[in-house]
């Protein structure tokens, strides 16, 4: 499976290396770096390359690159999501994936590659597990390790390990018991020139922060679960109970985690809170354009929308770029041609507006294509394809928790076309 | 290399140390001091060495987290393994983490320092902690030193028996790692293998399995009898584990099972007659038996499905790649919506599952059809994301998408990313040539690009207008005017060449402008690209064959100046095509064939899919994904033309029930399960409600006698046609089920005539309706539940009846009696539970609704509980397989307590069929039964279940006298589903007619050992006689023994199998309280007996 694993920085240093079975020398990378050189974006690398003697996987997270080498035949997607589990593990534990936090942390990490491989095969990827056995580091924590010779490493096997619900630990406390849930649904939609929805749709999770106290059995029903297109779900939830009662009955994990994913069915017309009044042109002589963007409400059920957010990634030949807008604030960036429009909350009384003009180098041709727009927001308190959670009910334990639930829409990967 | 020759020194110490057990301190102390003739390069480490023998645990701890460190950056630090090896005993798991950490890394360079360390292991692996023995195993297999290959052997099989499934799961792992350190322990390592396949524990199954497929993929032998426990496994074991086992599952079911794809053929054929006509259709049309699915096969799918929600990645996958080869055709659909939500995930996920949808898409375009906007490029996405979706959406384009995809097309073109818009500009030309719809629509879109600004897209253009204009040669000349007029403006090299080639190819459906491109030409040739010279003497040449008298001259200036070209591919062919037109006495034969070799009509080129030939490839595999043979790779095989005997995963032992539902079995409640049966039984109650309304005034009469009176046609049937009953339910004609039908009618009028059953005529007509008529009775599901429970209500008239006794005589007679009497109680039935008018009455259906919810809650656990009645109360339906489980295949069965026809010593079982689902099951029959000596008559194979409707059958099962469950499968075409029958002890027992003396006399035969008594409480209400005969016949099926005795009541019954007497007696006390005794010589049956009519007297 999974032979070694090489983690490379943004601009192509080697600074970790793990092997799992014989050591695989480092000179392995340089296809890889190769590739990259030649690919340019570090986002257009190909995720699976193949060399003499080795295929190379790799994800890109965080500004690093994850290399894993491995000798023979093997699921590509295998890798991958075992390579950004693991990147999802040194988040959790570092609170971030990135150079330095590695560097850093290197002991850490290097225990936890060894607990999370064996020969090259996944053996413990639950974050709950891990914990167990190898403590995230805290400030605290390694002042008293100091002092105490103590350690970061757990001697016992994880209950987790053993049992049929590796995701729990046991014997979890907690003096105030409280289960929150978020409803997170984001729209990705790519609107036409014109206005008109070209594709649209909802995807959504629900992401849990449990905190109870022993092996709470949970039971959460939705009031129109038949909305939901697609699903699926973190292991703990009973698959069974979906499938016949569209409920969700699961032991939860302690802390934090993805209770489900869903997709709500294109076939239902998806609202699109906002519309964006556009118009970008490049004059045919003269070097220069103009650009006027309004963006107004449009079926927001009767929210607010936040967070508005604006990017135009503008064509290379764009020199700079000379806006007012009547709301917010806007960035242009020299080097990656991208103008950025802070707009934050959206009046519906007086809509925000940026319009000004935009120079282009002179000789370089006008532009083929109009760049297009790219919308973020927010609406607090809604989901929008209209999920609502009926109730939450607890079995296996006696105390009475605090529960809540929590909606919010943000926009997923919005564009508009101009 | 020194460090090498200074350790071959030690090794006599080394190995000594070994031998003796011990941890050799002395060995490393003199190996440190050998170090200090080592060079400078070592002295960097050397207050790491310093710390490391240090005393202080902190100190060693910090100098390994330095050495670690070291490591990770790929520095080396071998020089240090004697100074680190010391503390592999280290009481500080950390420290010693990080000394295995080390060691694991260093000991293949290091081999003879590192068997220092082997005996601390040796030690480990007989720890009482699980996790020690595991963690040594791990570090003690991870040393690759050949020498320690024996130990490691050892080491392994020990722990493949361990007891804790954590130690033995890294056994597994640690198969691996020694065959590849020793590919010759092969053998050794196949057997424990083999034994660990047979694990049961969800923690091996998924490293074992790899183990297999990494050692052994080809001994597909040893799979077989663990087959149906991993599919049962699967879904709890972790999902690392999932998908492993899933690729292998495919791999042995391609092996073992026949191709389902035959039976469809003609699904697809649409489909596929446009790529190319499959072998498989042509195999589907030889073959006109029809294909029946194996139960196994259906097993493996079945399990699979619900991983399709997985969150991981990899899992999905692998059950959508699993589905696409082994699944029926119109099966593999299910997937789309799962692969599709992926596309959410990271970049990299995209990439490879979109990878996969493109080779789907190629031979199954449907499948992707309703997700096409999915594909829609965005312009942030990668950009070898946004090819591979226009790859997918050229896949999917067809007639009616076209427009709509063009449309997209059209946005595309004018992206900012160059490689992207000259890719769709092939993407256009490919769906130019699929669908000759839009050839000419393309065509124009595409002329109109060679306006375009950017080179990169005209020049993409030109040459897929050259390969559009090839496959139409006769039409177009006004576009090839038109690239004439542009070829000025073009100065892309390649366009420029694919211009002048066209001009060259057509030059005579142009004659006027070719020349004129050639003069043009002739003028610029020195300063033109290679590529374009080329084209330049190409369509001089072919102008000279065609058009000599204008063009001769320029022709021969063109040929001068390539004769003195700076290349010499150049110059080469001027050289060639000078002798090939120009008729000279050294030319020879050759120039008479020049037209014929330069104006040959040229095979137009095919524009195709990227992803045509990736089909070869296991979908989801690293191969497909690079499309290349990885090292490794397992061939996907053929399906076999005849299955290889499926007895070879039969398993002796009886598998647990909840095995076979394995997600219920997943932590799950018993009462998240009651939940889930009780509100379906709520459900069914309302339906049978209405039913009964429509039913009730018309057919109830019938409807009430209905099942009984079936079982009986059928069972007369059966005598006589039992051997041919297997022949029946082989075939799957509609034929043979009509055929069958009117055989039954022709026995059921024979019967008309025997006297026995005479007085069931009045009833027959209208079970006539019900019973037979299943096929395109939509309503009769109801209508069938409602008849089960009119029955009951029409017996609860008879109870009211002053006679009981004549119940013993013969069921059927007091039915017919008490017609006019059914018909209120079936009034009643209609707003059952509400208001019922008489108060004994209330008090039957509230207690049967009481004891029906109880009996719910409780009947897997207890069968105790389970009451039913013969002639008291409702008969008690319970559930024999739900239709979630069963696909839409739900049934129900229920004790009718009637004699069975077939054997005496079988007990009648009434099970009725519902086909919930929306398509028809055909051949519904009982396939294996456990256990196997378990002696069932079967009912006859059913041969079609529309829709809706639902069916009544009958069958006996001997249990002889015990209440052990009777597991058997039920079957349809496709699916089989384990299912079982576990009766009351109640029903185990037939009424039997006695007198009081005789009672007596039997009773004092049977006293002593045979006795069971216990006084009882009861409740106040069942005091009165009436209501104890009722409660005592609601759960058994015994014979009141009429009594003049006021306080003492008397039931008397045989025991179905072995015809033992069983005599219950109940006295009458005081205050509430009764003496119950059963005289039997079943004492087992006896105390059960006695805990339920306990319990049912209590309750009431």
């Amino acid at each position: 499976m999974i032979n070694s694993l090489f983690l490379i920085s943004h601009s192509g240093d080697i600074f970790l290396e793990k092997h799992w079975k014989s050591v695989i020398s480092r000179s392995v990378c340089d296809y890889f770096l190769e590739a990259k050189e030649k690919a340019g974006d570090p986002e257009n690398v190909a995720p699976v390359l193949q060399t003499p003697h080795h295929y190379l996987i790799s994800i890109y997270r965080g500004k690093l690159f994850f290399l894993s080498v491995t000798q023979t035949e093997v699921p590509p997607l295998f890798v991958i999501e075992f390579l950004h589990r693991v990147a999802d593990t040194f988040q959790d534990y570092f609170g971030d994936c990135s150079e330095v936090l590695i560097k850093e942390n290197t002991v850490t990490v290097y225990e936890l590659l060894e607990e999370m491989l064996d020969n090259g095969f996944p053996l413990a990827t639950e974050s709950n597990v891990l914990k167990e056995m190898i403590r995230p580091p805290t400030i605290l924590r390694s002042v008293v390790n100091t002092l105490t010779g103590g350690s970061n490493v757990g001697g016992t096997l994880p209950t987790g390990q053993l049992s049929n619900v590796p995701w729990r630990r046991a014997g979890v406390k907690y003096t105030n018991n409280e289960a929150y849930f978020d409803v997170i649904e984001e729209i990705d939609a790519i609107l036409d020139k014109s206005g008109t929805t070209v594709f649209a749709e909802i995807q959504g999770v629900i992401e849990a922060c449990v905190k109870l106290t022993g092996m709470p059995d949970l039971t959460l029903s939705f009031m129109n679960p038949r909305l939901l297109d697609d699903v699926s779900f973190h292991p703990c939830v009973r698959f069974k109970r979906w499938e016949s009662e569209h409920v969700l009955s699961f032991i939860p994990p302690d802390g934090n985690f993805r209770l489900m994913s869903y997709h709500v069915s294109s076939q239902n017309l998806v609202a699109i809170p906002v519309y964006v009044k556009q118009n970008i042109s490049f004059l045919e002589t003269g070097s220069c354009g103009r650009l006027d963007i309004t963006i107004g409400p449009k079926q927001t059920m009767g929210k607010t929308v936040e967070s508005l957010m604006v990017t135009i990634p503008m064509p290379k030949s764009v020199l700079s770029v000379n806006l007012t807008a009547t709301q917010g604030t806007y960035t242009f960036d020299l080097t990656t041609k991208v103008v950025l429009w802070d707009v934050g909350k959206l009046n519906p009384q007086k809509l925000p507006n940026l319009r000004g003009s935009i120079s282009i180098q002179t000789g370089a041709p006008k532009p083929e294509e109009n760049p297009s727009i790219n919308i973020d927001m927010k609406l607090q308190q809604l989901a929008i394809s209209g999920l609502k959670v009926s109730r939450l009910d607890m079995y296996g334990e006696k105390y009475k928790p605090f529960k809540g639930v929590k909606y919010v829409t943000k926009a997923g990967k919005f564009q508009v076309r101009t | 290399m020194s460090t090498t020759a200074l350790y071959n020194d030690q090794q006599g110490g080394a190995e000594a140390a070994v031998e003796a057990g011990q941890e050799s301190t002395a060995t490393s102390s003199s190996s440190g001091a050998a170090f200090g003739l080592f060079s400078t390069d070592f002295k960097k480490n050397e207050d790491l060495k310093e710390m490391l023998e240090s005393n202080k645990e902190s100190l060693k701890l910090e100098a390994m987290k330095r050495i670690v460190q070291l490591i990770s950056k790929g520095k080396n630090a071998s020089d240090l393994f004697p100074a680190v090896v010391k503390n592999v005993a280290s009481k500080n798991i950390e420290l010693k983490k990080l000394v295995y950490v080390y060691l694991v890394r260093y000991a293949e360079e290091q081999q003879d320092l590192a068997l220092l360390s082997i005996s601390t292991f040796q030690r480990a692996l007989k720890d009482p902690n699980q996790f020690i023995r595991a963690s040594a195993l791990r570090v003690l297999s991870s040393i690759r030193v050949p020498i320690i290959v024996p130990i490691m052997m050892l080491a392994i099989k020990e722990a493949a028996s361990d007891l804790s499934p954590y130690v033995r799961k890294t056994s597994a792992h640690a198969i691996q790692k020694l065959y590849s350190l020793d590919a010759d322990q092969k053998e050794q390592l196949i057997e424990v293998i083999e034994k660990l396949l047979k694990d049961k524990s969800t923690l091996v199954a998924g490293s074992v399995v790899m183990a297999f497929e990494e050692v052994c993929p080809d001994r597909i032998d040893l799979i077989h009898r663990n087959y149906r426990k991993l599919c049962n496994l699967l879904v709890d074991v972790e999902e690392w584990g999932q998908v492993v086992i899933i690729n292998m599952l495919t791999r042995y079911a391609r092996t073992q099972f026949t191709s389902p794809w035959k039976e469809d053929g003609i699904f697809d054929e649409n489909e596929k007659a446009f790529y190319d006509s499959d072998s498989e259709e042509k195999q589907g049309q030889r073959e006109a038996k029809p294909y029946i699915m194996d139960p196994d096969h259906r097993l493996l799918l079945r399990n699979t499905k619900p991983l399709l929600q997985s969150r991981n990645t990899a899992v999905v996958m692998a059950v959508a790649q699993l589905y696409w080869h082994l699944a029926p055709k119109h099966e593999v659909s299910i997937v789309t919506k799962s692969l599709v939500r992926l596309l959410r995930s990271h970049r990299e996920v995209q990439y490879v599952v979109l990878q996969n949808i493109a080779t789907m898409s190629i031979q199954r375009k449907g499948m992707f059809e309703p997700y096409m906007k999915s594909f829609y490029v965005r312009s942030t996405d990668a950009t070898h994301i946004k090819t591979l979706k226009l790859e997918i959406l050229t896949n999917l384009a067809n007639e009616a998408n076209i427009s709509t995809i063009l449309r997209e097309f059209q946005t595309y073109v004018k992206s900012q990313d160059k490689a992207f818009a000259a890719a769709t500009i092939q993407a256009i030309g490919r769906c130019a040539t699929n669908i000759s719809e839009v050839t000419d629509t393309c065509l124009n879109g595409l002329v109109l690009l060679l306006s375009n600004r950017d080179e990169t897209v005209v020049a993409e253009s030109v040459v897929v207008i050259k390969k559009l204009l090839q496959t139409q040669p006769t039409q177009h000349s006004d576009i090839i005017k038109h690239m004439a007029k542009l070829f000025d403006n073009i100065t892309v090299p390649m366009a420029r060449a694919s211009i002048l080639w066209l001009m060259g190819e057509y030059c005579e459906r142009v004659p006027k402008i070719a020349p004129d491109v050639l003069r043009k030409m002739a003028k610029t040739f020195t300063a033109e690209e290679d590529i374009v010279k080329l084209q330049t003497v190409n369509l001089a040449a072919k102008l000279y064959l065609t058009n000599s008298k204008q063009t001769k001259l320029l022709t021969q200036y063109i040929l001068n100046l390539g004769k003195y070209d700076q290349n010499y591919d150049i110059r080469d062919r001027t050289r060639f095509i000078r002798q090939l037109i120009v008729p000279s006495e050294k030319s020879g034969a050759l120039n008479k064939y020049a037209r014929r070799i330069l104006l040959a009509s040229k095979p137009a080129p095919v524009l195709e899919s990227a992803f045509k030939d990736r089909d070869r490839f296991q979908l989801g595999t690293l191969s497909h994904s690079l499309n290349i043979k990885t090292t490794g790779y397992q061939e996907l095989s053929d399906w076999p033309a005849v299955a290889p005997d499926p007895s070879v995963r039969n398993v002796e032992v009886i598998e647990p029930v909840q095995e076979w539902a394995p997600s219920l079995g997943k932590a799950k409640k018993p009462k998240s399960d009651d939940k889930f049966y009780s509100d379906d039984e709520e459900k069914d109650e309302e339906g049978s409600g209405s039913g009964s309304e429509d039913s009730s005034s018309s057919s109830s009469s019938g409807s009430s006698e209905e099942s009984g009176s079936e079982s009986e046609e059928e069972s007369s049937r059966d005598l006589e046609k039992t051997s041919s009953d297997s022949e029946k339910s082989s075939s799957g004609s509609e034929a043979s089920s009509s055929e069958s039908e009117s055989q039954q009618k022709e026995k059921k009028r024979a019967k008309k005539v025997t006297p026995r059953k005479s007085k069931q005529t009045a009833a027959d007509s209208g079970s006539d309706e019900n019973g037979n008529g299943p096929l395109g009775k939509t309503s009769s599901s109801s209508a069938e539940s409602s008849s089960s429970e009119e029955s009951d209500s029409s017996e609860d008239s008879d109870s009211d009846s002053p006679a009981p006794q004549k119940k013993t005589v013969g069921k059927t007679k007091p039915k017919v009696e008490v017609k006019s009497k059914k018909e209120v109680s079936l009034l009643d039935l209609d707003d059952f539970s509400p208001a019922p008018p008489s108060a004994p009455k209330s008090s039957v259906f509230s207690s049967s609704l009481l004891s029906d919810l109880e009996g719910l809650s409780l009947s897997n656990v207890s069968s105790a509980m389970q009451v039913t009645t013969s002639s008291f109360g409702p008969v008690k339906t319970y559930e024999l397989l739900h239709h979630m489980t069963g696909k839409g295949l739900s049934a129900k069965y229920h004790f009718p307590r009637q004699p069975c026809l077939y054997q005496p010593s079988m007990v009648a079982v009434q099970v009725i069929l519902t086909n919930s689902s929306d398509h028809s099951l055909e051949e519904i029959h009982i396939g294996d039964r456990s256990p196997a000596s378990l002696n069932v008559h079967c009912f006859n194979t059913v041969e079609r279940l529309e829709p809706g409707a639902s069916v009544s059958v009958s069958m006996g099962i001997d249990f002889s006298d015990s209440t052990q469950a009777a597991n058997f499968q039920l079957c349809t075409k496709e699916d089989q589903f384990s299912v079982s029958i576990q009766p009351a002890v109640g029903e185990l027992v037939m009424p039997s007619t006695m007198k009081e003396p005789d009672f007596c006399s039997e009773q004092r035969k049977l006293m002593g050992m045979n006795e069971t008594s216990a006084t009882i409480a009861m409740a106040t209400a069942n005091t009165s006689k009436q209501n104890i005969s009722k409660q005592v016949l609601s759960v058994a099926n015994v014979g009141v023994v009429s009594s003049d005795q006021n306080n003492l009541q008397r039931f008397a019954g045989r025991t179905v199998s072995s015809g033992a007497l069983v005599l219950v007696t109940l006295e009458l006390r005081e205050s509430s309280t009764a003496l119950l005794t059963i005289n039997t010589e079943k004492t087992v049956m006896a105390s059960m007996l006695l805990r339920d009519l306990k319990q049912a007297l209590y309750q009431a």
